[in-house]
């Protein structure tokens, strides 16, 4: 064994303007999920008292709907270019046995964003788009006037799924986060240790040293 | 205000109950069209019952007052002006609309606030509005467009067959009201009699599609019609011909429900199962290492 290592060098990976913008839309998600579930189904509406009771948990949820919405547009903006399909995106993906086992010697090397990444980010632009436009069709407390009951209907079923969806997806982000340890820093400090950026995103690491596109 | 008690209660909105196991004689309001002479005295009676009361408005040049349904007025006097095709005549077809107190009750299906609406067992679907979140789901569910949502205090408000009457051994405000005895209420079994009887009446009298409306794709209702063109029930200001609780609600309150729970329940579980399977995914201090040759190597 090597003698104990030393501290390992850093690399930067996320603005403090960029972790904001993630945390402010992570947690809108996180309340949107908790009170819109609590209408979802009986056995969740207890969730409603976390936000005063079921009247004020369907008030407040459109709002954080909205907050999210222009949070998201945020980080649209600033990781769009990064997720922008590759073709060696595809290779990744045909090898999911190999994500999914941790060989990433097996895997082509990735740039900032992996074909996992890029297809959570690309659903939940779709996501958040259906939500929010099914989401003012049934915001009747100001737009009901503007859609007919079978609009609303079609509206709140899709609104439902897309929701439903969307959780699934954000699960596979949290859990993707905590079982590639390390990764959770580039969130909260903004940077990530040189390992880890060799092991998981070898491309970008070559293209930072190398002084290549920095986003 | 629900004013029957909890016992007699048959169904609890986005709750799981016992039904009540003594069932109360099934009610029925029968309201007779063919007798109504639109005198609106059964609006007043509903509003003053319930306290309630309604802007002055706007006439337009129609005969209903208020122009729909609102929060305030839990029934209203539809008019429409039909030419009978075959007698070319002019027929004036008065209908009280309002909550229909469906046996298989869309609102109560959609509500997602335990307690909200219930069903008694004597057939009254009622809300509860300490219990109403304001959330518009019954507007969603109900398949004759009665509910509304009060923009004042944010509460969903209908016809409650005027349970609170109801329970002390008083009929509806409404049909204490008027002047007629268009509107009837009594044990459904008993209306569903005297409707035989009218109808009987009316096709003696030329009417010959006279009929009874309590659609079944709602499981019957507790408001019941006599209409004298019972084939045609849409002419009477767009009565729905066959009403029943939308296929997309139901999948919504249905499939949807217990598949979207199931999924995100599974999604976790994979995730949990991966970690004990394969374990954390760690950076070797050889990657660190190499990283740091990177790096010196090219700066």
């Amino acid at each position: 064994m090597a003698a104990p290592p030393k501290e390992p060098i850093t690399v930067s990976r996320y603005t403090a303007a960029a972790r904001l913008n993630h945390w402010i839309t992570a947690i809108s998600l996180v309340l949107l999920a908790i009170s819109g579930l609590s209408l979802f189904h009986p056995s969740l509406f207890f969730l409603s008292g976390l936000f005063g009771g079921g009247a004020s948990a369907r008030a407040i949820h459109p709002w954080i709907g909205v907050v999210l919405f222009f949070g998201f547009c945020g980080l649209f903006i600033r990781f769009f270019r990064a997720n922008l399909w590759d073709r060696t995106d595809n290779v990744w993906l045909s090898k999911l046995r190999d994500v999914l086992g941790g060989h990433e010697e097996n895997l082509p090397e990735v740039g900032k964003y992996n074909a996992g990444q890029k297809l959570v980010f690309w659903l939940m632009s779709i996501l958040i788009v259906v939500l929010i436009s099914s989401g003012l069709v049934i915001w009747d407390q100001y737009f009901y006037g503007y859609t007919t009951i079978d609009q609303k209907r079609l509206a709140v079923l899709i609104h439902a799924i897309a929701a439903v969806t969307a959780i699934c997806v954000w699960i596979v982000h949290v859990y993707a986060a905590i079982w590639v340890r390390g990764t959770i820093r580039a969130m909260t400090r903004g940077s990530v240790t040189g390992g880890w950026a060799w092991r998981h995103h070898r491309k970008w690491l070559r293209e930072l040293v190398s002084g290549g596109p920095k986003d | 205000m629900a004013s029957l008690s909890p016992q007699d209660l048959i169904r609890r909105s986005a709750s799981s109950i016992t039904p009540a196991a003594n069932k109360l004689p099934e009610v029925a309001k029968m309201i007779d069209v063919s007798k109504c002479i639109g005198c609106k005295a059964c609006q007043v009676a509903c509003l003053e019952w319930n306290d309630r009361r309604e802007e002055v408005g706007v006439n337009t040049g129609v005969y209903e007052n208020p122009h729909d349904l609102t929060p305030n007025s839990f029934t209203l006097m539809r008019y429409t002006e039909w030419v009978n095709p075959e007698t070319q005549s002019l027929e004036w077809l008065i209908r009280k609309d309002g909550c229909m107190h469906c046996a298989d009750p869309g609102c109560l299906k959609a509500c997602p606030a335990p307690g909200a609406i219930v069903q008694y067992s004597n057939g009254i679907v009622d809300f509860v509005h300490e219990n109403c979140i304001g959330c518009g789901y019954c507007i969603k569910g109900c398949p004759f467009n009665i509910p509304r949502i009060s923009q004042v205090d944010q509460k969903a408000y209908k016809c409650t067959l005027c349970s609170d009457r109801v329970a002390v051994g008083q009929g509806p405000a409404c049909a204490k009201a008027c002047p007629t005895h268009a509107i009837t209420f009594g044990t459904k079994e008993q209306m569903l009699k005297d409707a035989a009887l009218r109808i009987e009446d009316l096709r003696s009298r030329g009417y010959k599609n006279a009929g009874i409306y309590d659609p079944p794709g709602v499981g019957g209702t507790h408001v019941i019609y006599v209409l004298h063109h019972a084939d045609k029930p849409e002419i009477y200001a767009s009565l729905p011909r066959d009403p029943k609780i939308s296929p997309v609600v139901e999948i919504w309150k249905g499939l949807t429900k217990y598949a979207g729970l199931a999924a995100i329940a599974i999604f976790g579980v994979v995730g949990v199962l991966h970690h004990l399977v394969n374990g954390a995914n760690r950076v070797s201090s050889q990657d660190e290492e190499n990283a740091k040759r990177l790096k010196e190597g090219r700066s």
